[in-house]
């Protein structure tokens, strides 16, 4: 093999256009599965959630969820698509022991939803990234290779299987291809997919929760010089965060500029993401193209939505989260420039959660922004998987307002949250963090100082009220911290007046 | 003291319901008739004693309780193995599925079962359905009651032997191209192919989709119709079923026993009338029409052109669904397992597993399926195929614009010597000539036996618009009553 240039980043966009592309796939929270009755909740024991239908049992049929069309439905009139008067189910058949039937119910040319757009704040810019399709299929289940050297099928000892996801209603939401986002493209990939979270959250037809799988999504990325046509494109999976989406596109941006670079051509083919190194290794080969051989799935209907049915759907379309944010920005009093840092943290649905419980917008953004963010950056992980709720928050607030615990304390009630000791409440309790509000202990502790420190107690009684901060500081020493500053020096004044 | 076996169901209903029988007797006769005539018949691939004589017997308590029954209470009937049956061994004739007992019932099975049938076992067939000789199950064929050197049609020859052959007096087909009726005209039975979706396909082991369509077996109309009335009508589980009621087709039945068919307009089709059908069949098709007439029947010819086309494009369709249908088999979850010795990988497994599973005639659909729907191929084959399906329902649209019923020959030979057709798949297709149309078209069609060819049975198939099922009942029980009663030799 030939050396490879490596280019850096910057270099790489310098040198080359990228276009991206991303599909999506959400599973929906409906009660039941797809094209059976049998439940959708997440982690239960394997294989406890099937039966005939979605087991692939030779006889079984499959009955289409109203709830996951509709749902399906509504989530492209989010993404301001046509909906299909008429549409049909097809198979895609391919083998894997994941797939109960080894076919998958899906759509192949005749999509629920299609050609709409997602408009995506980038930094104060509006970007429009145009929807090709959105479609409804059944997952897949879950497969566990045990043995071999990289856990895939291939050298595996045992091959494991659990069912319990196969079945469940799963939309795929499918970008046309995005050019002319040049050094921007990773930040764009993100901020799409961000927006296409908070926009389902909002629909409330699914948790959108990357870190379990409820929503997953397969970068494509290709590069071309300028003004050349587009390049060859590679599939990345195993995309599990949004940061990851950030992270995936950029590395593949960089690997393809060095082997193109280099004078190598790209292969198409799908690539997995690796979390820990942040870079991408080939998987299949998309080469020799399976062939899906799909056709229209003979033992479901066609589906055809009622006009009047999407315009009732369409009416009732709660406030998407662009509107939403344009409003509470206005009620919050955020700047621009606060308001962007608030949306790249990922911290607005915190922050409105958070206020939501009772907290006032800034010092709910000082929470999210400060002291949780710098702990989420540190431990590299979301904001909204530090475990800290916006209750809890809100309830940390609370105290400082109520002068239970001062700031200084907060941070340490936040830290005792974070390692799950409970409640801010509890938290102190159990810490004994509670500030130190008895007059007449903190009165003697004012004495004692006094008393020992003679020579600052006349500066003060001479009217250097400066000098208190010492007398101050004593106190607080004394108490542990667990006074509080302002009415200690109030005392200290007040004594020595 | 008559015997059980020969009455028909309608009188052993009657019997039960005047307690002039039990239901153990009843069973308990046909139990005993298989295990006299199995050894030259071999319709059953699994005879379930124990669990006949138990549902007999809850029938029979039942009835002591004043529990009100049904007409078929404790009438034993036969199932084509390619229906699903709760805890009994269900194959499809295939090997890929030996020793396979299904965790649930088939909605026509649970119908069965509450309305008191009492199952005697499952019935032999071509593997997957795929075959007209049942010379393609996996557990060997069966035999013609008429003659044992000769075939009992397919894929549910075993269905219509048992029939035949006194063995149940009902039984369960399932008719994708034509194997419940072609197996009836070469048995010299009654074998009636309800509307697509006027039968619930839930249970039923897929091999076409978009094809299948179980329906009842008997040796007269009555009963064809008594046993459609029961599995017939919407059920949930099956996305394709048609949610309205089964037309009245008792009544008709019952009504065409009278032998009146003034008003009835008979199509002939003009493709049909006897081309490519041996002269003794051709025959006894003419005779059977003037028989019609006689009773009042007018007559009109049809024409439908698209029908040559029917046998090509279902053999794109049924292979093109089978090669997708038949994908679940893979010894992963179910039935047979192979190469699972710590040598092979999973995806050989899966390959060894078919490899084994299948028979000849499913591989040789599956490859036919599967280039069939491959990319590059689609448009040509599947594509066009389905293009057939649609001029070929406009010409029965246009037809039933003249014409109540069309008539056919069910099938172009009577029941063909075994071994005769095997090496030529083409030969063996064109039994179904005449039957497929139907298929394509979603509409109901029985055959009904139409006298003898040099002493083999002949049918008469009546077709009928979709969901007027009962229209082809009335016609088919007029002949019934014109023509005198088929009785096979003795075994």
């Amino acid at each position: 093999m030939s050396t490879v240039t490596q280019l850096s980043y910057d270099e790489a966009v310098a040198r080359f256009e990228p276009v991206i592309g991303l599909e999506t796939h959400v599973e929906l929270g409906t009660n039941t599965k797809m094209f059976c009755g049998c439940p959708t909740e997440f982690g239960a024991e394997p294989n406890t959630q099937v039966c005939p239908v979605c087991l692939g049992l030779p006889g079984a049929l499959p009955v289409a969820n109203r709830a996951a069309i509709e749902a399906t439905i509504r989530i492209g009139l989010a993404l301001n698509c046509s909906i299909a008067p008429w549409g049909r189910f097809a198979r895609k058949n391919y083998f894997y022991p994941d797939m109960p039937k080894n076919f998958q119910i899906s759509q192949y040319d005749e999509p629920l939803c299609v050609d709409g757009y997602l408009d995506v704040d980038v930094d104060g810019e509006l970007v429009r990234i145009g929807i090709e399709r959105v479609h409804l299929e059944e997952d897949t289940g879950k497969s566990l290779h045990v043995g071999g050297s990289t856990g895939r099928i291939h050298g595996a000892t045992e091959s494991l299987v659990d069912y319990n996801r196969a079945g469940i209603p799963l939309v795929e939401i499918v970008t046309k291809p995005v050019p002319g986002t040049g050094a921007r493209a990773p930040q764009i990939a993100k901020a799409y997919v961000t927006e296409l979270r908070d926009v389902i959250r909002s629909l409330g037809v699914s948790d959108v929760r990357m870190e379990q799988g409820s929503m997953r999504c397969d970068v494509n990325t290709s590069l071309n010089r300028p003004g050349a046509e587009w390049g060859t494109r590679t599939e990345t999976k195993n995309v599990n965060s949004l940061r990851s989406v950030e992270r995936a596109v950029r590395s593949e941006i960089i690997r393809q500029s060095g082997v193109l670079e280099s004078g190598g051509t790209i292969t198409q083919e799908t690539r997995h993401f690796h979390e820990t190194t942040g870079d991408t290794t080939s998987g299949r080969s998309k080469e020799t193209a399976t062939d899906y051989r799909y056709f229209p799935e003979p033992d479901l209907v066609p589906l055809a939505p009622a006009a009047e049915w999407i315009a009732e759907l369409k009416a009732a379309l709660p406030e998407l989260p662009r509107v939403r944010r344009q409003r509470q920005q206005a009620d919050w009093g955020f700047s621009d420039l606060d308001m962007q840092s608030v949306l790249n943290a990922g911290a607005w649905e915190l922050i409105e959660a958070t206020v939501a419980a009772g907290t006032t917008a800034a010092a709910a953004r000082k929470w999210w922004l400060g002291e949780l963010a710098r702990h989420a950056n540190e431990t590299d992980t979301e904001l909204d998987a530090l475990g800290v709720s916006p209750q809890a928050v809100a309830e940390l607030q609370g105290l400082v307002d109520a002068g239970k615990i001062n700031d200084k304390l907060a941070r340490v009630v936040l830290e005792g949250v974070i390692a799950g000791e409970g409640t801010p409440a509890e938290v102190v309790t159990a810490r004994g963090l509670e500030v130190v509000s008895d007059e007449g202990a903190l009165t003697k502790a004012v004495d004692e100082a006094i008393a020992a420190n003679p020579d600052i107690a006349a500066k003060v009684r001479d009217g250097k009220v400066a000098a208190a901060g010492a007398l101050v500081g004593a106190v607080m020493k004394a108490t542990g911290g667990k006074a509080d500053a302002k009415t200690v020096r109030e005392l200290v004044i007040a004594r020595l007046s | 003291m008559t015997d059980v076996t020969k009455l028909t169901a309608a009188e052993l209903g009657r019997k039960l319901a005047a307690k002039e029988l039990s239901a153990v007797e009843v069973a308990t006769a046909h139990l005993d008739r298989i295990d006299a005539v199995e050894g030259k018949v071999h319709a059953f691939l699994h005879v379930d004693r124990d669990g006949a004589l138990k549902a007999a017997k809850d029938v029979d308590d039942a009835r002591a309780k004043g529990e009100t029954t049904g007409p078929l209470a404790g009438v034993p009937i036969a199932v084509k193995d390619v229906i699903t049956t709760k805890g009994v061994p269900t194959t499809a004739g295939s090997k890929i599925l030996e020793g396979w007992r299904p965790p649930y019932d088939a909605t026509i099975m649970t119908r069965m079962r509450e309305a008191g049938l009492v199952m005697l076992g499952k019935t032999n067939m071509d593997e997957f359905a795929m075959g007209s000789s049942t010379e393609y199950s996996a557990y060997g064929p069966t035999y013609n009651p008429w003659d044992t050197t000769r075939i009992p049609g397919g894929s549910g020859g075993g269905s219509a032997a048992a029939v035949a052959a006194y063995e149940a007096p009902l039984a369960i087909g399932t008719d994708t191209g034509g194997s419940i009726r072609q197996p009836a005209a070469v048995t010299g039975t009654v074998g009636a192919k309800p509307t697509y979706g006027g039968t619930s396909r839930y249970g039923l082991v897929a091999f076409s989709s978009s094809l299948d369509t179980p329906g009842p077996c008997a040796r007269t109309v009555e009963d064809a119709a008594l046993l459609h009335a029961i599995i017939g009508g919407h059920d949930p589980r099956d996305s394709t079923s048609i949610p309205q009621p089964v037309p009245d087709v008792v009544a008709a039945a019952r009504l065409g026993a009278t032998g009146d068919l003034s008003g009835v307009r008979l199509g002939l089709v003009k493709e049909f009338a006897g081309d490519g059908a041996e002269p003794g069949v051709a025959a006894a098709y003419r005779e059977s029409v003037d028989a019609l007439v006689k009773l009042g029947a007018e007559v009109v010819e049809v024409s439908c052109p698209s029908f040559k086309f029917a046998l090509p494009a279902y053999y794109l369709i049924a292979p093109s669904e089978c090669s997708s249908n038949l994908a679940r088999f893979d010894g992963v979850r179910f039935g047979l397992r192979s190469g699972d010795d710590g040598k092979h990988s999973l995806e050989e497994v899966m390959q060894l597993t078919r490899e084994e599973g299948f028979g000849a005639e499913v591989k040789r659909r599956i490859i036919l399926g599967t280039y069939a729907l491959s990319a590059g191929y689609y448009d040509a084959y599947y594509g066009q195929a389905q293009k057939v399906r649609t001029l070929i329902s406009r010409d029965f649209a246009q037809a039933f614009e003249k014409a109540d019923v069309l008539v056919a020959p069910t099938t172009p030979f009577v029941a063909f010597p075994l071994g005769s057709r095997t090496s030529d798949p083409y030969q063996m297709y064109l039994a179904d000539l005449y039957t497929i149309p139907s298929n394509l078209y979603g509409g109901p069609a029985i055959s009904v036996p139409a006298g003898l060819s040099e002493g083999l049975p002949v049918g008469l198939q009546i077709m009928a618009p979709t969901m007027a099922d009962d229209r082809m009942y009335r016609v088919a029980a007029a002949l019934e009553s014109a023509l005198p009663p088929l009785t096979p030799p003795a075994l």
